[in-house]
């Protein structure tokens, strides 16, 4: 009986836990809470992964009504990848939350983060799973809220101002989707994304569905920080709780990218995209991504900070690997959801750590720390190798397809970006290397080591980054079933 | 002119749009930013509830007599979107306070100035 | 002192019309217009009123903070119990027709109850921001 309604369970699980969070007791009650409903989470999401690997597809209908008058969620492969992540990201957060958000948040409000948390969670897989763009909406603006209040609970003020020019970004680009979402309705006159996949084509010279089409992908490329439009995400990584930032890095970014893959590929088909300059512009627009944050990353003094404009600069990665058009680039750009979610996970668990036992993140307080907490320090170059691209870790795979994707078109100047890059993420992480290993302390206090809750989830992740860089069955499998399902649409 | 008056509805739909949009942009004062998002998204709703007019159609609520209702999703829709709005706004608000308390303004100017001087 | 003598006579009359508006609007949206968060917004309207008129620390006794909370979890959880009742009683998620022993009632108690939970958080989390924010500047 949990198999037929396993999705459903996904999304109602965290929706329940929320509410009963918000009421307990403050101290460890609501985190044990949050930790378990994740771990649940993150078996449901396993079990439903290997139900839908082989091609299949799950389709739930809410309140039973059928499609498309009524809400489903629809899982294939490529949703079913990426809610894997989400649950996946949130089990490895948890254990890391306890020690970390108990140092960073006020005691009286415990409860209330681990309720804004899960429903945060909930947010993010419930816009993973559904099948109607309309409830796509809403669960965006549930995960977009919790997020904001999530990041306004940094210790310094500037995370008030951070998380208030996200909100209003936010807003902004969420109003914009709910635009485009008006004139494809009013265009087609359903709301679910298979029946308007279906009907789309019909009308494809309509300036309404031109229209709506922009609307939509600006909308959507405010959340996942496309280039220009990233102007809210170093501010709001950089003052966030640590625990925070490790989540958000990890996941929201990513279902952003799913919601534009599953709205430009699914929705609008590869045909609109052949017809439109969308290609080109997701090109153009990644690759200014890339050079852009890089050098602003290689500036910056703050070690959060450098690791937000990076977290940029791989996401225009991915939307140059959508720029090609072809399975080889969408095949390195759903890989490198993955490897980014690992990778960056791992690089803001390690400074999470060192911020857990000097209370800052500026570099110039970084100076031999690395000396001191050995452990975290492997950690953090481990996972900037990983980031940079060496081979044997999981950043190796996504550039590697990335570059095949270039050379498949003949694309040479787009090849040396993708390396120009990570020479550029060579010079950032290489900062951050030799102030913590190189330079000796200012001060001569001696720092211990970051406790086990702390280090394990950190590792779990950093050894995670190294298997999948050397087995990449599952990632390459899971990519190129999601290649499929998005290409071929309608049926 | 039927393009004009055939079309008013969306005419008044860009007007709150860009007025919305204009004073989020170009205002400096936090309150006066989240006022625009709300007239921004207050023109969103308009365009729904314009475009599920049924001509010659009643209010889509069962009664005797009516054969001819206007479209009940979009309603539906904006009603949803209206507490995301509200939603929002009270958030906004909240975090609007909390600046006031932690930097003693909220003109967005100062508080950048108060900022890049850490 | 006679302004605020009208006010307190005025509000102390209205108060109970306007409760009883919330309820109508709560319990008739299934046939007008109505429903959770209408009725919600306007019976926290009623005790947003009373504080007003008869300040914030009364409005504090008739309502204390820590049931409001209580009741903005608890219309929550109605919301979502509805869901996993019909899901216990062999349909999908909110499928109504299992609720009752034909579809018609089934649909009718489905989304009273649905309603009324979403007139609990709703009026509940409108009191939890006036509080919030009103007693802020005092503190």
């Amino acid at each position: 009986m949990i198999e037929t309604h396993l999705s459903l369970l996904l999304v109602v699980i965290p929706l329940l836990a929320a509410p009963v969070t918000a009421i307990l007791p403050n101290g460890r009650l609501p985190w044990l809470l949050t930790l378990l409903v994740s771990w649940l989470c993150f078996a449901l999401a396993i079990w439903q992964f290997m139900m839908v690997m082989d091609g299949s597809v799950i389709s739930y209908e809410l309140g039973g009504w059928a499609p498309p008058w009524g809400i489903e969620y629809r899982i294939d492969t490529v949703n079913a990848f990426v809610a894997l992540i989400v649950a996946g990201m949130a089990a490895i957060t948890l254990p890391y939350a306890m020690l970390s958000v108990e140092k960073e948040i006020p005691r009286d409000k415990l409860s209330l983060f681990y309720a804004t948390f899960l429903l945060c969670i909930d947010g993010l897989l419930g816009i993973t799973l559904t099948g109607d763009i309309f409830n796509l909406f809403v669960f965006l603006e549930i995960s977009s809220l919790s997020t904001y209040t999530l990041i306004s609970m940094g210790q310094k003020r500037r995370a008030l101002t951070a998380a208030y020019q996200y909100l209003i970004m936010g807003t902004i680009g969420a109003t914009f989707l709910l635009i485009g979402i008006g004139l494809i309705y009013a265009e087609t006159g359903t709301l679910n994304m298979m029946d308007l996949s279906a009907r789309l084509p019909a009308v494809f010279g309509h300036r309404t569905v031109h229209t709506a089409f922009a609307f939509i992908v600006v909308g959507v490329g405010l959340k996942l920080a496309m280039f220009p439009l990233h102007l809210w995400l170093p501010n709001a990584y950089t003052y966030a709780p640590s625990a925070v930032t490790v989540f958000l890095a990890a996941t929201a970014t990513k279902v952003a990218i799913y919601v534009m893959l599953r709205l430009v590929f699914t929705v609008f088909t590869i045909e609109f995209v052949y017809v439109t300059p969308t290609d080109s512009m997701f090109m153009l627009l990644g690759v200014l991504g890339v050079i852009v944050a890089s050098v602003y990353a290689i500036y910056q003094q703050d070690a959060k900070r450098v690791l937000a404009y990076s977290s940029v600069a791989q996401v225009g990665y991915i939307l140059m690997g959508m720029g090609f058009a072809s399975a080889m680039g969408l095949t390195a750009s759903v890989i490198h959801m993955f490897n980014h979610a690992l990778m960056k996970g791992a690089l803001f668990m390690a400074v999470g750590a060192m911020v857990y036992r000097i209370g800052s993140s500026q570099i110039s307080q970084l100076k031999g720390l690395g000396r001191q907490m050995p452990w975290t320090f492997a950690a953090l170059v481990i996972a900037g190798l990983s980031l940079i691209g060496v081979p044997g870790t999981a950043g190796f795979i996504s550039k590697w397809y990335l570059v095949l994707a270039a050379i498949e078109q003949q694309a040479w100047f787009i090849a040396i970006v993708i390396l120009g890059g990570s020479l550029m993420a060579v010079i950032y992480i290489w900062k951050l290397v030799e102030t913590l290993f190189f330079q000796t302390a200012t001060e001569d206090i001696s720092i211990k080591e970051a406790p086990l809750s702390l280090l394990v989830p950190t590792w779990i992740l950093v050894i995670a980054n190294i298997y999948f860089g050397i087995n990449t069955e599952l990632t390459v499998n899971a990519a190129e079933a999601a290649v499929n399902i998005l290409e071929n649409v309608r049926q | 002119m039927e393009y004009l008056h055939g079309h008013y509805n969306y005419w008044i739909v860009i007007l709150l749009m860009m007025v919305g949009f204009y004073t989020v942009i170009s205002r400096g004062n936090l309150i006066k930013k989240i006022a625009g998002l709300n007239i921004f998204q207050t023109s969103v709703f308009f365009l729904y509830i314009s475009i599920g007019n049924v001509t010659g159609g009643t209010t889509p609520i069962v009664a005797d007599g009516f054969e001819q209702y206007s479209n009940p999703l979009p309603h539906v829709l904006i009603l949803t979107a209206i507490v995301v709005g509200v939603a929002t706004t009270a958030l906004g608000l909240a975090l609007v306070v909390r600046i006031k308390e932690a930097y003693g303004t909220i003109e967005e100017e100062e508080i950048h100035n108060q900022d890049e001087s850490l | 002192m006679t302004d605020n003598l009208i006010l307190r006579v005025i509000a102390k009359l209205l108060i109970p019309i306007i409760v009883l508006f919330a309820l109508y609007v709560q319990f008739h949206g299934d046939f007008g217009p109505g429903g959770g968060f209408q009725a919600g917004v306007i019976f926290s309207v009623a005790f947003i009123l009373y504080a007003m008129v008869y300040g914030l620390e009364t409005a504090q006794r008739v309502i204390p903070e820590s049931v409001l909370r209580l009741l903005a979890s608890l219309g929550v959880l109605i919301y979502a119990g509805t869901g996993v009742a019909t899901l216990a009683l062999g349909g999908n998620f909110l499928d109504y027709n299992f609720l009752a022993a034909n579809p018609i009632a089934g649909q009718h108690v489905g989304i009273i109850v649905i309603e009324l939970g979403v007139g609990i958080t709703v009026s509940a989390v409108m009191l939890l921001i006036f509080f919030t924010f009103a007693g802020r500047g005092q503190s």
